[in-house]
């Protein structure tokens, strides 16, 4: 990467310094206190329990897969497990929040310090610090477009579990805090504790900016909440760092607040002040015991987990000889790690990798089609690349066979078949070749000899275009270095 | 033959096993002195159809010689239990027509014990009050006159004040009560009756509306200490519903009844005897000790140190909790809503119209200690003090096997009285907060009249979950007592 992320200001240059609070929803059959289910999109009011809606004498009990899945996470973000955790009520009034109260974690979080390290450009890393994870429940949605003149609530999110991972104030561009999202999002997929699907607020983050001179303390920050995408993270802080810097240059001084990002306009604006700020009076929540946890249930837990993202970049960078930023690449989804493991089964790894990552991807991303849906599989692939190494076709032509099969869906070999595409390896039939061309060029052939090297190329080219491009190019080359310096 | 309405729990049960008596003639006695009774306000909802109609249930089972603990028996309910298909008030205009669609768990048990439900009992406002005067809906009145002033209407004692009243006035075979700080114990001693509270944790919370979560306790209120054993195994049982719940299973009280307290030590603390105290009240109490040291029982004097910090502690945490679980009476989803142009007015108008002054006072108190800034030097430093006050219990029963103390500092007050000055309210609770704070089990029990003639109670605490210790001492002060429970009834 090139030097640290500054932006230049009247008085100098300036430094960004963030920090993510990051509420990834848990990945359960039901909530974090009832059991109502959890899928998304149900008809609204449908998936509310008497406890959800806050009914007289109703009370929470614990769902055992959501502490395990918090857990599960702490342990993936290499954190301590607090087998000692307390769940606080943290009050305020919305008609979305039928208790009054979000059931939350304050003082005593069930997860705390952990770290992540992300995988940035140019193969270098990063390690941010995890501040903690606490378990959460989400609130109700209040809709406000269904009735001129009154709100309607959708009690259907109520109670679901949440996990609110908090980073340290670690993170120094946008760009890191987009590889952050993302390195997150990558960790809990893999094991499978939240969808991290953004654009269904499954994943949602709240971004504390503040900006200082290099060199000196913290300064004042302000909250920007709700952030749902990974590209609107990255323009809110450029914004938000811009303008903090404009106060701060222009004698004014940054008041801590609560912002939201209005995407249409590219700006923050401000939402609440530290004053407006809510007391919530967190106190311990009496329905609830104090959660412990059997460190035994916990080594299990651990001993459970899949290989993660970086223990498999790792792995694929010893063992395929990858680099570390296409090993990042091919291992930041666990389905496209898997897709690379069949594809480079018994072939070579490295030309697996740069087919997949540069060819395929390249492919895909032009619709906008997931590797899942790919209409070459791994193995159509590999019978791809299994016909360039064994010469049947060069490079070349496999990337026009390759966009047949992309097309088509038909398989290499098939189409190597059908357009008579097979590279000609024949010794005898590339030697007249390379003696019809120095035949039809002696000029050339003399000013080789007379010391113009560079003439090489040309001489390969006008072979392989006699051969129609099927000539197998190594042994062009070859045969031609042995016939021009005899 | 004695009338209908002279059964205790205990002995009605013996005569419906027996086919002596119906439950239906059982319960239609009961629903004719609810009507004659009426005037005292005992009942929020009368439900005799209902009442009739689990009655003739019980009566086919029972003549099938099927039926469970409570099988037959009419019973009431505190109108703190949500009752399905039932109203279910809180005593509080913000619930108003709240029709729950589920059962508390208590009120289950006691109905699939064979438990006949004659309606729902009166109560303060949230269970908020020790006197019964901040119900919605009315006062309700104390069975029971003074000799002195024997036309003042006086309280039954709160908050479990028509429960109370109900089985004093024999308008219920028993009833339920839940306790918070008292609220099961003081009504009793106010109306002469038995009044349990179990050990925090033993009867399930769920369905019953939340005063103050790590305080509230369902119990029995009863006439006879066996009834209260017989109707508290029916109510308690460990529901994975309540995290709180206890999975301890309850030794069998029946046993405990049958055993007299000879070799039982019996504290008595020191702190419990206050200045200004009534001195009929010490008398009585000393009477008990008596009584107890008579049948075989060792008196140990014992100390709880911190006593004098029970009552402003108990005032931190439970409006703390109550701020925070009264939250959901918003207006918005059930109970009573009172419009406005914004969201905060509607909140605004809803609550300052739902709840009563009394309920209003404790949010405020509650919001307060919790605070930002204030946190630590209220909630916190109560939470401290009520460790400090377990730990002087769990010392105490080191050395003893249960405790002996008054149940209230007074007996009976006039409806009207104390009402200008919440503090003195709040004092009707100092000798039965302690073991609220501690989720200790006690009960009260009738034990004597005061100089005007009204009763009076002791109160016996035993270790967490040693029911047995206490029925057994409680059952050895009414034996020696012998308080006459009728006595309302009669002249009423």
């Amino acid at each position: 990467m090139a030097g640290p992320y500054r932006i230049q200001g009247e008085t100098g240059e300036w430094e960004v310094v963030l920090g993510l609070e990051v509420h990834a929803q848990v990945t359960s059959h039901a909530k974090l206190f009832s059991g109502s289910s959890t899928t998304f999109g149900a008809e609204p009011n449908t998936q509310v329990s008497l406890v959800d809606a806050a009914m007289p004498g109703m009370l929470p009990v614990i769902n055992r897969e959501c502490v395990e899945q918090a857990v599960r996470t702490g342990l993936a973000l290499r954190a301590k497990i607090n087998l000692r955790s307390v769940f606080d009520r943290k009050n305020y009034f919305y008609a979305d929040l039928p208790q009054g109260y979000q059931i939350s974690q304050y003082k005593d979080p069930i997860v705390g310090e952990g770290e992540i390290v992300l995988d940035l450009p140019g193969g270098e890393t990063k390690t941010v610090g995890i501040e903690r994870l606490h378990l959460e429940q989400d609130a109700g949605k209040s809709l406000h477009d269904q009735h001129p003149t009154k709100s309607y609530i959708d009690l259907n999110r109520s109670g679901v579990a949440l996990m609110e991972i908090v980073s340290k104030p670690d993170l120094r561009s946008p760009e890191e805090a987009a590889f952050y999202v993302k390195k997150l999002r990558s960790i809990l997929r893999y094991i499978g504790t939240c969808d991290g699907n953004m654009q269904e607020g499954s994943m949602r983050a709240d971004i504390n900016v503040s900006v200082r001179k290099p060199g000196d303390p913290l300064g004042t920050r302000c909250e920007i909440k709700n952030m749902n995408s990974v590209r609107f993270i990255q323009q809110a802080i450029e914004y938000e760092a811009r303008r903090q810097i404009e106060i701060i240059e222009g004698g004014g001084s940054i008041d801590q607040e609560t912002r939201l990002f209005d995407s249409s306009r590219g700006e923050t604006r401000s939402m609440r002040s530290k004053e407006d700020a809510h007391d919530y009076r967190y106190f311990p929540d009496p329905d609830l015991l104090p959660l412990e946890l059997d460190p035994s249930r916990v080594a299990a837990l651990q001993a459970g987990l899949p290989e993660l993202p970086d223990a498999k970049k790792a792995r694929f960078m010893a063992g395929f000889s990858l680099s570390s930023y296409d090993a990042a690449i091919l291992v930041e989804e666990r389905a496209t790690a898997d897709w690379y493991e069949v594809l480079a089964r018994g072939r070579d790894a490295k030309l697996a990798a740069n087919w997949m990552i540069t060819e395929l991807f390249g492919a895909l991303n032009k619709p906008g089609i997931n590797l899942a849906d790919s209409p070459v599989s791994a193995d159509a692939l590999g019978g791809l690349i299994d016909l360039i190494a064994d010469g049947t076709i060069s490079g070349r032509q496999a990337k026009d066979v390759f966009a047949e099969m992309f097309e088509t869906g038909k398989d290499a070999a098939a189409i190597v078949e059908e357009k008579g595409l097979k590279q000609v390896s024949d010794s005898g039939a590339i030697e007249a070749l390379i003696d019809e061309v120095l035949a039809d060029n002696p000029d050339k052939l003399a000013e080789y000899k007379a010391g113009k090297d560079k003439l090489f190329g040309f001489f390969v080219g006008q072979t392989m275009k006699k051969s129609q491009g099927k000539a197998n190019p190594g042994m062009v080359n070859e045969m031609l270095k042995a016939k021009l310096s005899g | 033959m004695a009338s209908l309405l002279d059964f205790s729990l205990v002995d009605a049960r013996a005569a419906l096993a027996a086919r002596e008596i119906s439950s239906v003639e059982l319960t239609r006695a009961y629903i004719d002195q609810m009507a004659a009774t009426a005037g005292r306000n005992a009942y929020i909802t009368a439900t005799p159809d209902k009442a009739l109609a689990m009655a003739e249930a019980s009566d086919t089972r029972l003549a099938k010689g099927e039926g469970g603990a409570m099988e037959g028996l009419p019973i009431a309910i505190k109108d703190l239990f949500c009752t399905e298909g039932v109203l279910t008030t809180a005593g509080s205009h913000i619930l108003g027509g709240f029709i729950p669609p589920y059962e508390s768990t208590v009120s289950s048990n006691l109905w699939a014990s064979g438990a006949v439900m004659l309606g729902k009992t009166n109560l303060d406002e949230f269970a908020m009050g020790s006197a019964n005067v901040t119900s919605y809906y009315g006062p309700v009145e104390n069975p029971w006159r003074s000799t002195d002033a024997p036309d003042k209407k006086r309280v039954p004692g709160g908050s479990s004040g028509g429960s109370a009243a109900a089985v004093a006035g024999r308008a219920a075979l028993a009833a339920t009560g839940t306790d918070t700080g008292g609220s099961i114990r003081q009504p009793a001693s106010f109306c002469g009756i038995v009044g349990m509270k179990p050990t925090y944790g033993r009867c399930s919370r769920w369905g019953i509306v939340a005063f103050a979560s790590s305080l509230d306790q369902a119990g029995p209120m009863t006439r006879t200490v066996s009834d209260a054993a017989l109707m508290l195994g029916a109510m308690a049982g460990h529901d994975p519903k309540d995290s709180t719940s206890a999975a301890e299973p309850m030794a069998d009280l029946s046993a405990a009844l049958g055993q007299d307290v000879k070799g039982m030590r019996i504290g008595v603390p020191a702190e419990y005897r206050m200045d200004g105290m009534p001195r009929e009240i010490d008398a009585l109490w000393s009477q008990g000790i008596q009584w107890l040291r008579d049948a075989g029982a060792e008196i140990v004097d014992i100390s709880l140190p911190h006593t004098k910090y029970a009552l402003p502690t108990y005032y931190i945490i439970a409006p703390a909790e109550a701020s925070s679980n009264l939250a959901r009476y918003d207006g918005v989803r059930y109970g009573l809503r009172v419009d406005g142009d914004s969201l905060a007015e509607m909140y605004a108008n809803t609550r300052g119209e739902g709840f009563g002054p009394e309920v209003q006072r404790r949010i405020m108190i509650g919001t307060y200690v919790l605070s930002a800034g204030y946190y630590d030097a209220y909630y916190l430093k109560a939470q401290k003090v009520r460790a400090l006050i377990r730990r002087d219990f769990d010392l105490a029963f080191e050395t003893v096997d249960a405790i002996l103390t008054p149940t209230a500092p007074s007996d009976a007050f006039a409806i009207g009285e104390n009402e200008d000055d919440p503090i003195k309210m709040y004092l009707n609770d100092v000798f039965t907060v302690p073991a609220s704070l501690a989720g200790l089990p006690g009960v009260s029990v009738p034990v004597g009249l005061s100089a005007r003639g009204l009763p009076l109670g002791l109160q016996v605490l035993g270790r967490m979950f040693d029911e047995g210790s206490v029925v057994r001492a409680g059952r050895a002060l009414e034996l020696a007592a012998g308080f006459d429970v009728s006595a309302a009834a009669r002249e009423g």
